[in-house]
Formats: structure tokens, sequence, C-alpha cells
């Protein structure tokens, strides 16, 4: 059975959290037709096309799909998705508000946030905010599954030539409307897809002190996030939020600054590959993870650490 | 087609999840078959209480009248549906079955309690942090054919239409969705209450309705399996260092990661 690959796009540019949805296809090991559903898309389908990993594009352009609300694309993807034995989505907040809606409709059950594949039925993923991870085995006739993407290497962008198919759109759904979008702007790297993250947390006392993390991430072409302490806090928007219930994040250097180090926050970044803590705390649980820790003001080290880089 | 005619006293159904206090560490067990649980502090998931918050403040605010909160799972979970009264439900169902049910079948057995009930609302949190699943909410949606909002930081209720706002990967998104409808909540929705002690003796007069898995109808397969639970790899213990400067160094040569 062929697996399908929910792209993540935003109607201009596919998401570089698809290609890591399509290492997990790929270690499923069969065909991946990867599907684009949005409005004004055919660039996305176009990128997409050049993707090795896929053998075919499907392309849903309609005004139904613009937003990717769950209830159109979800009917979307169960009209063509019972072919399919698995159907991916990344496990960002779109493939988790259309994943579970998809599996429900089909009847079967809905596999989160899978870290590995171990079998074409089998998967592990994190629970309990990533303290556990579950061996899962799945008896359903599909597998519905979102992925997640710093659980796996992204596939090469470049060097295939796949066909690019037309879908028509089925019905709308009249019961939801799209009003609006408010998105934050930054000519910073995406949170999740960045190799440096900086993070700031109550510690860093108001909104803005972030610009003291803003002047080291520029210098070191890193993202900044940031822990729940300092959103509810309203220092920053909650996109920035790093943990449990916000991004999980796995870069190659972590950089935590005046945060504690909750078990909700590290389950958002404990598995990046350093992980430095700046705390005034030396019992901050931070510590117990952190590969290199300094004790001390934030206030004196950020000045004297973008002095430095 | 649907009547669109708007009642204004709403019935409100909250779904809450007995789960392991978010402030308790785990412990896998040696068997690797589970999660220790024996003996450890249980309590209502914290994003459902955000949702019998939001529940309680549509009340007060005279938008709902009826405020029913539902629980799947063993007698134990009654211990929650009562928290959820005291906090301000009106009336409370649980659907008594054993534990470790896969999401599936607790998203048949509300959807079952959503068609018994006929809410206007179905508010749910939008996961429990010990399946850190994310699934029910969107699983209820689709099989009572409702529309959803998940991830609501802001929920308006006002002519029949619910107004939400989402937090999503770039920032926020706000939808219009016709009522019946169905929100999950994110931390931000609101700051829930305490219960205060004549409200917690109050609670244990309100009603409690148990149901089974038969009387709803619903049949239960088992397709999703655990077959194991591991350790997490644990990260090898780090060095202090005592200046900025040798913080610098030790990334650039040792780690090499700048």
């Amino acid at each position: 059975m062929s697996i399908l690959v929910i792209a993540e796009h935003d109607n201009h540019e596919l998401k570089p959290v698809t290609l890591n949805t399509l290492a997990a296809a790929e270690a499923l090991g069969d065909e991946v037709t990867l599907l684009v559903a949005g409005q004004g898309c055919q660039a996305v389908a176009e990128a997409a096309s050049h993707i090795p990993a896929v053998t075919k594009v499907l392309l849903a352009d309609s005004a139904d799909y613009q937003h990717q609300l769950a209830e159109s694309l979800a009917d979307l993807v169960v009209q063509i998705g019972a072919q399919f034995g698995h159907i991916l989505f990344a496990a960002t907040t779109t493939g988790k508000n259309v994943a579970p809606r998809v599996a429900a409709l089909l009847d079967v059950n809905q596999i989160s946030d899978i870290v590995a594949v171990e079998g074409s039925d089998t998967f592990r993923r994190p629970i309990y905010a990533g303290n556990a991870i579950a061996t899962v085995q799945s008896e359903d006739a599909i597998k519905v599954i979102t992925v997640r993407g710093t659980g796996f290497d992204a596939v090469a962008a470049q060097g295939g030539s796949a066909p690019v198919e037309a879908l028509s759109a089925g019905p709308g759904f009249e019961l939801s409307r799209h009003v609006e979008d408010k998105l934050a702007e930054s000519d910073r790297p995406d949170l999740t897809a960045a190799s440096v993250v900086i993070s700031g947390g109550r510690g860093m006392g108001n909104g803005d002190n972030f610009q003291l993390l803003d002047a080291i991430a520029d210098k070191l072409g890193a993202a900044v996030g940031a822990s729940r302490a300092a959103v509810d806090a309203g220092f920053v928007p909650n996109d920035m939020q790093v943990g449990q219930t916000g991004k999980i994040v796995a870069p190659q250097l972590y950089i935590a600054v005046g945060i504690s180090g909750a078990i909700q926050h590290l389950a958002g970044m404990k598995d990046s590959k350093v992980i430095v803590a700046i705390n005034k705390d030396e019992d901050a649980p931070i510590f117990q993870v952190a590969d290199y820790g300094l004790v001390g003001d934030l206030f004196e080290a950020l000045p004297q650490l973008e002095a430095e880089l | 087609m649907r009547v669109d005619i708007w009642v204004e006293e709403m019935k409100v159904l909250v779904a809450v999840k007995r789960v392991i206090d978010y402030n308790v560490r785990v412990r896998v067990k040696a068997d690797n078959s589970d999660v220790d649980l024996a003996n450890t502090k249980m309590a209502i998931n914290p994003f459902c209480e955000i949702a019998v918050e939001e529940a309680v403040r549509l009340k007060e605010k005279g938008v709902a009248e009826e405020i029913v909160v539902v629980s799947i799972g063993d007698k134990a979970c009654q211990e929650q549906l009562r928290t959820a009264l005291a906090l301000g439900a009106d009336r409370a169902i649980q659907v008594d079955v054993a534990d470790a049910m896969d999401p599936l079948s607790i998203a048949k057995l509300l959807s079952a309690v959503v068609a018994k009930e006929q809410p206007d609302l179905v508010l749910l949190g939008k996961q429990a942090i010990d399946s850190d699943n994310n699934q029910t909410g969107q699983m209820v949606a689709a099989l009572s054919k409702l529309p959803q909002a998940t991830f609501a930081s802001e929920l308006i209720i006002a002519d029949g239409k619910a107004t939400v706002t989402r937090e999503v990967d770039g920032g926020l998104q706000t939808l219009e969705l016709s009522l019946p409808a169905v929100v999950t909540t994110d931390l931000r929705l609101n700051e829930p209450r305490y219960a205060s002690l004549p409200n917690i003796m109050k609670a244990k007069r309100k009603p409690l309705e148990v149901l089974s898995a038969d009387d709803l109808g619903v049949s239960i397969s088992q397709k999703l399996k655990t077959v194991r639970v591991d350790n997490p790899p644990s990260r090898t213990a780090g060095v202090k260092v005592s200046t900025v400067a040798e913080l610098v160094d030790k990334l650039k040569n040792e780690a090499k990661v700048l």
C-alpha cells in the first residue's frame, strides 16, 4: 500500500517540515504521493515535484482550501485517502488540527507525533511530556499519523521530477468560516527549523529585555524562543513558546536564558544537540540537562556573550 | 439544511480527563509495560480545567444555561467530575469503562454522549498531558459532523455563532463557527479558579449519572496497542563554566557548534 503525505505550506512556499515528514515516509519504504491543497499554490506543487522522494504530486487548488480549514481539508483527504496504507501529516498546528478528523472519518485511530518508524504498523512516540517513549502498534487498515519534524532528517528537496495531477475540489464545508490571520512578522529563521535557538524565560524581566537575545540571535543566525512563563507574562507572543504545549525544537545549539527548566519546557527542547543554560539560580533544573551551564546574572552575561561572538 | 433558530439558553458539554498531576515526574515500570501510576497524585488534566472554567464563565455571562461535564474511565474519575462540579458545572456523567482505551473509542463514546445530550457547544482541552495525543476534540467533531476550532485562546459566543481565535504556528487565526460546534482549549484561554470549600460541599449533592458503553450503544474495539514503554535517552551530565569567555571557547572548540 502506498503512502499519502499532506504538504505543509502557506500557498507560496513548501514548508521545510514537509521534507522531514517525507523522511518518515521513506522509512516506511513505499511509493509516496504528496497532496498540495490550497489556493493559488501551483508554485508549491512545482517545488514539490522536484523532491526525489515523491512519486506523484496531487494538486487541489480551490478557495475551499485557501486556509486549510480542518473540515474541508479532512473531507478532501478522506475522499482520496482510502486507497493508501499510510496518511502522514507534519505534527504542526495544521497537521494536528486535520489528522484526527481524517482518522475518525475513516474509522481508524490516529498516531500522534511519531519520532521513529519501527515497522509498517509500529511506531515510537513520546508521552508524558517526553518523559517516556511509547512503542505503539496499530491494527487499523489505514495508519493516519502525524510526524514530529525534529525526529527525522529532511530528505533532499532537488533532483526529482514527479508528475503533478490536478484534483477537483469537493463540496465546501459551510459551518465554519475563516475570519482573519494575525501572523507574527520575523526575519529570523523559523523556530522549528533553526540550527541555533536562544530562548528567554521569566528571568528576562520584561519584553524589552528580549532585545538582548535578539542581538545575539542576529550574530548567530538563530531563532528566538521563550518559555511559557515569558509568554504568559506578555513579554513575547505565544508562537515563540517552546515546550510540551508550544513548539518542539531540536537545534544544534539551544541557549536557555533565565529559564528554570520545568518538565513542560524540557519536553520541547531536550533533544537539542548542545544545551547551554544561563541562570542565576544554580539549583535550577535546567542545569541537569545543560551541557554547559553558567551561573550568573543574565544582564551581565548576555552583553558579554554578544561581544565575544 | 439546518434550521437557523437560536435559543439563548445554551447547553455546554465539557469533557474532562483524570491524569497524573502535571508536577509529578513519571517513572517507567521496570518491565517496560507502562509508566508507574500506583500511589501517584492524580488531577484534572490542566487543559480540561481551562475548558470547565470557560464554560463557567459563559454561564456567568448569561450565555450558557447548563453545564454538563463528562469523563470516560473507571470509578476513580468521579473525583475529577466532583471537582468540575465544585468549579461550577451543574451535573456530571461518568462513562464507566476500563482504562487505557484507544483514542478512537474514547471519541466514539463522547460523540454518543453528544448525540444524547444535544449540547450547543462542546468544550475539551486541546490535549491530555499523559498521552499527549491532541486528537479527541477533532475526532468528536468529525464523528458528530460538527465544525471545530482547536487550540482556542479566545472564545466569543453571539448570534448562534462562535468566534474563536486559535493559536497557530505563525501566530493567531480567527474562525467563525455555526453552533453547535466543538472547541478545544489552549493554555491562554483563561486562568482557572480554585474551588471554594462551600462549593466542594455543594458539589457532593449535584447529580452524577453513570453510563456504560452499552447504554450508549457503542462497541469498543482496541486497534491501537502499546507494545512497550521506555525511558527516553538520558543526557550526560554537563559542566559548569565560570565566565562567558570560557563558555564561548567551549562552544567553539569543544562542542564545535559555533
